[in-house]
């Protein structure tokens, strides 16, 4: 039987360290150990086949039984690819994030913002055969939390995407284009690379845009490309 | 080429896509059912660096069925919460042996994924089983020389196919974590 071909390891400084000082609850959560670097086997090269048979497809969060939620409505859209530019097909989206006011749908916030009977804020999409995704929402409002004095998180929306390989597995976050709390955001900038952090900020689109409906913002989404050589130095 | 895009926290919120039955694999409706094997269950504590139980993790599974297949009859993808006290539970078969790199075979194992808040990257490590004879020559257990480290990936039987991996995040008993 043949290796499966390794999935390729990072860039130096394109991700975030599981020690980000300033990240507060990052002090006794990440291993001192250093992690151990194994060469990838099936384990690491296949992945669950998500189909929207058994994970239904929601690409609506605009909404709850045909009621507005508040908010400006967006369309949020982009193209997932691996480090070659090649489409991933099938991938399974799954996206979570805080309602117009800034509050999630989650007992657990107590943030004093109201919450919206017409907003849940979770969504699941699949990429089509170009890589492509898309869904509508609203955009969400920043919220206090307690890594500093006075820290608001950004706005964002939360990303788990599932490609063909567990060692693809990420979850991430978008970001929106001219938010001042980017300057500011400890979690943003545990990114070294200054090219790798502007690549988690959408951008406005008016080809996504829809006349008299809402605005585009596009997000496009790097997984890990496979080695050239099935031979992966360790 | 274009780098991977950043990963970034899960944060504590991410129970809006908690689905509380995923973490049993024999779930009906999830395919598996009548799928031969050994029933099992794998449950877990995990904890910070100064032992306190992580209440917020999302934690995920990966593994072959009993015949050691991925995704061919049996759909090995699982998801928990941790709950108040740390701890994870799913409900599963026990995978068989799956081939390594090379002529290598590997031992039965689950394939752990630790998200959450204050981990910017999601951790990875291991489920093997205690007293599997694979053991002794599985290429990556063997990458760990010290026994009280290689012991932090090998699940402990609890009688009636109830198995148990702590997880230790951070100093004493430190959990071997896996750069995948």
């Amino acid at each position: 039987m043949t290796d499966p071909t390794a999935y390729r390891r990072p860039l130096p400084g394109t991700q975030p360290p599981l020690d980000a000082p300033a990240y507060g609850s990052t002090h006794k959560r990440h291993p001192k150990q250093p992690l151990l670097r194994i060469p990838h086997t099936l384990t690491e090269t296949s992945a669950p086949r998500m189909s929207p048979d058994r994970y239904p497809v929601q690409a609506d969060m605009s909404q709850v039984n045909g009621k507005g939620a508040l908010g400006e409505r967006i369309i949020v859209a982009g193209r997932i690819t691996d480090e070659d530019g090649r489409p991933q097909r099938g991938v399974m989206v799954e996206v979570w994030q805080a309602n117009a006011s800034g509050r999630y749908h989650h007992p657990r916030d107590q943030h004093d913002a109201p919450l919206d009977p017409n907003f849940e804020g979770r969504a699941r999409i699949f990429t089509d055969e170009d890589g492509r995704y898309s869904f509508l929402s609203i955009k969400p409002g920043a919220y206090p939390w307690r890594n500093h004095w006075n820290a608001w998180r950004p706005i964002h929306i939360h990303f788990g995407l599932h490609g063909a390989g567990f060692a693809q597995r990420m979850i991430t976050q978008m970001y929106f284009p001219g938010d001042p709390l980017l300057e500011l955001d400890p979690i943003f900038h545990a990114t070294p690379d200054k090219a790798a952090r502007e690549r988690l900020v959408s951008k406005f689109d008016l080809q996504i845009t829809k006349p008299e409906w809402a605005l585009g913002y596009r997000f496009d989404i790097v997984l890990r490309g496979r080695e050239a050589t099935p031979f992966e130095k360790a | 080429m274009i780098p991977a895009t950043a990963s970034q926290t899960a944060g504590p919120y991410w129970h809006m896509i908690d689905f509380p039955e995923w973490a049993d694999l024999l779930r009906p409706g999830s395919g598996n059912e009548g799928v031969p094997g050994e029933r099992v269950t794998l449950t877990g504590r995990i904890t910070d660096g100064d032992g306190a139980p992580v209440t917020d993790a999302l934690v995920e599974i990966w593994q072959a069925g009993p015949d050691g297949e991925y995704e061919k009859g049996f759909s090995g993808f699982g998801r928990c919460a941790s709950n108040a006290e740390g701890e994870f539970r799913f409900v599963t078969l026990k995978p068989g042996p799956v081939p390594g790199r090379g002529n290598a075979m590997q031992a039965p194992h689950i394939e752990i994924a630790i998200f959450a808040r204050g981990l910017m990257t999601h951790l990875v490590t291991r489920a093997y089983f205690e007293g599997e004879v694979l053991n002794a020559t599985d290429p990556v257990l063997n990458m760990v020389e010290d026994p009280a480290r290689r012991a932090t990936l090998v699940a402990t039987p609890q009688g009636d196919g109830a198995w148990r991996l702590d997880i230790r995040l951070q100093g004493e008993g430190e959990t071997v974590f896996l750069d995948v």
